[in-house]
């Protein structure tokens, strides 16, 4: 795809995302879904900046969300009602684990590095799902919405107002994955490309791979984070299923679904995951099998995932 | 001045002795040759030198440093570059982008986080350099992994000179190699030495290219020096004719 392709294609996703909720109602769809793909996509890409550009799978990414998640619901419940504040919290929780358990598990490679965050993963789940003092354990942790922002200048109401919710949304997913955009095109992003296409070339070439691939892990979880902290808010609710296992296999369902091999393919791979999640789940309570069935579809027919698809119809 | 002091290692995996007590002093400009039987320990040998794994005892000086326990990556960072006999590229990357990455390292950027035209110009600026070099020049945009072999190793050697290594390592750089392809690499080894005057160790298996282009020769048979010396002496030695060229011939 040459550099006009890629420029209009880039036009096309930010104008479909600025309108969104304009058309959305009137193809019979609601805010709140749209808000959901731009945060669901939001954690999506930023597990394929791991996966897709520097050649690591992570089964446990749901952690960081749902720890995020935690750490801006108890802010609000907890601490102090202020919305950006617990946005921020939740970030920093995510990170820090991420920092932690990236150190540990850095020298891993393949099947054994997705083994063990799924193993890290579930030891967060069971915390939550335990604690229920704090927590709420299985119940979730309720008895707190979201706060109106108060830039000083004006107020914005996004405790009641939808779109003003998806609008400050889309901002966060805007500043997330324009840093990921421009990490990417960076030499440090090119030292990704040089880990997953050849790890053993990219160590003699004088990159320390384990450090590359802890900063790549690192970077990659402050992303999902902010999505899972994005995401209390759009539910004022966290429950310990946002960090449970399952949780970290959509992500990375939605991420080889639209593409892994192209920026923007884990949004449309989020998407296509949330509407027929929608969709089908009010017809039927086998949602997850016709997912399933899709994905594996998807997988045999057209490994690059959607977007792989229509790159191969528009190249001449 | 001595490069490179490689004293008395041993490797053994179990009960097998692959390297067994070696000792190698390369001097800075030389070009040395590390031949020997299949099995001798050779890329064993290699793989001590750039720290792909440590030696079981003995020590290795490169300019008067010990990196005998140093990773690998921060020995290429001191001046260390090696290629394999198996080419290690990035198949699935255009020969500009195998070379931009290690003129971006090489530059100190790898963890630049943020792009920039300016730089990228004197990147470019670089890497036609290089490709020049290696003659490249009318291959630069495609990706590696659809050129000819001989391409492919000539990328792989033109990556570690965009290091600037003070000391090259090639593992049998003709490996697998026709006529005409040995006779291009063989001269673009030939270029970087007596025109870069770069030291440079290579394993081989082409005889005529190693006593072509070497100053001084090691042999090695299961995992101990045989002989050592000039090509001429080499190609007198009784034992050396006995375990190796012998065999060839």
């Amino acid at each position: 795809m040459n550099a006009l392709n890629r420029r209009n294609a880039n036009v096309l996703i930010w104008l479909l995302l600025l309108t969104m909720p304009f058309w959305m109602i009137a193809l019979g769809g609601y805010i709140q879904l749209g808000t959901q793909v731009v945060i669901l996509a939001l954690a999506a890409m930023s597990l394929n900046f791991l996966l897709g550009f520097t050649g690591t799978l992570s089964f446990g990414h749901a952690a960081y969300f749902g720890l995020a998640a935690y750490g801006a619901a108890m802010t609000i419940k907890y601490l102090t009602p202020n919305t950006l504040l617990a946005i921020l919290v939740g970030v920093c929780v995510g990170t820090a684990a991420a920092i932690v358990v990236g150190g540990l598990i850095r020298k891993l490679r393949g099947v054994y590095f997705a083994m063990v965050t799924i193993a890290f993963g579930q030891v967060f789940y069971f915390i939550a799902f335990r604690w229920n003092t704090v927590t709420g354990g299985d119940d979730g942790l309720t008895g707190w919405t979201r706060q109106a922002i108060d830039l000083g200048v004006v107020k914005l109401d996004i405790e009641h107002n939808g779109e003003l919710f998806y609008y400050v949304t889309l901002a966060f997913f805007a500043l997330g994955t324009g840093i990921m955009a421009v990490l990417l095109r960076s030499p440090f992003g090119r030292t990704l490309l040089a880990i997953r296409e050849n790890e053993r070339r990219a160590r003699f070439l004088g990159i320390p791979v384990e450090r590359h691939i802890w900063l790549s892990f690192v970077i990659s979880c402050v992303f999902v984070s902010l999505a899972g902290a994005l995401f209390a808010l759009l539910n004022n609710f966290v429950d310990p299923r946002f960090l449970r296992w399952d949780q970290s296999g959509n992500f990375v369902i939605m991420a080889v679904l639209g593409g892994m091999r192209s920026f923007w393919g884990p949004l449309v791979g989020a998407a296509i995951f949330v509407v027929l999640q929608d969709y089908i789940s009010s017809q039927t309570e086998n949602w997850q099998s016709f997912i399933g069935l899709f994905f594996v579809l998807i997988v045999l027919f057209f490994p690059r995932g959607v977007l792989g698809i229509i790159r191969r119809r528009v190249a001449p | 001045m001595t490069l490179l002091q490689v004293q008395n290692v041993s490797r053994r995996f179990g009960s097998l002795v692959a390297v067994d007590n070696v000792s190698l002093t390369v001097a800075a400009g030389e070009l040395r040759a590390v031949i020997g039987p299949n099995g001798a320990g050779k890329t064993t040998f290699f793989n001590l030198i750039s720290g792909f794994f440590p030696p079981t005892s003995g020590t290795i000086l490169f300019e008067g440093r010990d990196v005998t326990q140093v990773p690998a990556d921060r020995r290429v960072a001191m001046g260390m570059a090696r290629t394999f006999q198996i080419t290690e590229i990035f198949p699935e990357l255009s020969v500009r982008e195998n070379l931009r990455i290690p003129v971006e390292v090489a530059a100190g950027l790898r963890l630049s986080p943020l792009p920039s035209r300016a730089r990228d110009r004197a990147t470019a600026a670089r890497v036609d350099e290089l490709l020049a070099m290696g003659g490249l020049a009318e291959k630069a945009d495609r990706l590696v992994g659809e050129l000819p072999h001989g391409d492919q190793r000539a990328t792989e050697i033109i990556m570690s000179l965009a290091l600037k290594p003070r000391l090259l390592l090639l593992d049998e750089p003709t490996a697998g190699m026709g006529d005409q392809e040995t006779h291009d690499i063989t001269q673009l080894v030939r270029k970087l030495h007596r025109g870069q005057k770069l030291t440079i160790v290579l394993i081989e298996h082409d005889m005529r290219v190693v006593f072509h282009l070497a100053d001084r020769i090691m042999v090695l048979a299961e995992g101990a020096v045989l002989a050592e010396g000039t090509p001429a002496q080499i190609g007198a030695d009784e034992r050396v004719q006995a375990a190796y060229l012998g065999k060839v011939a």
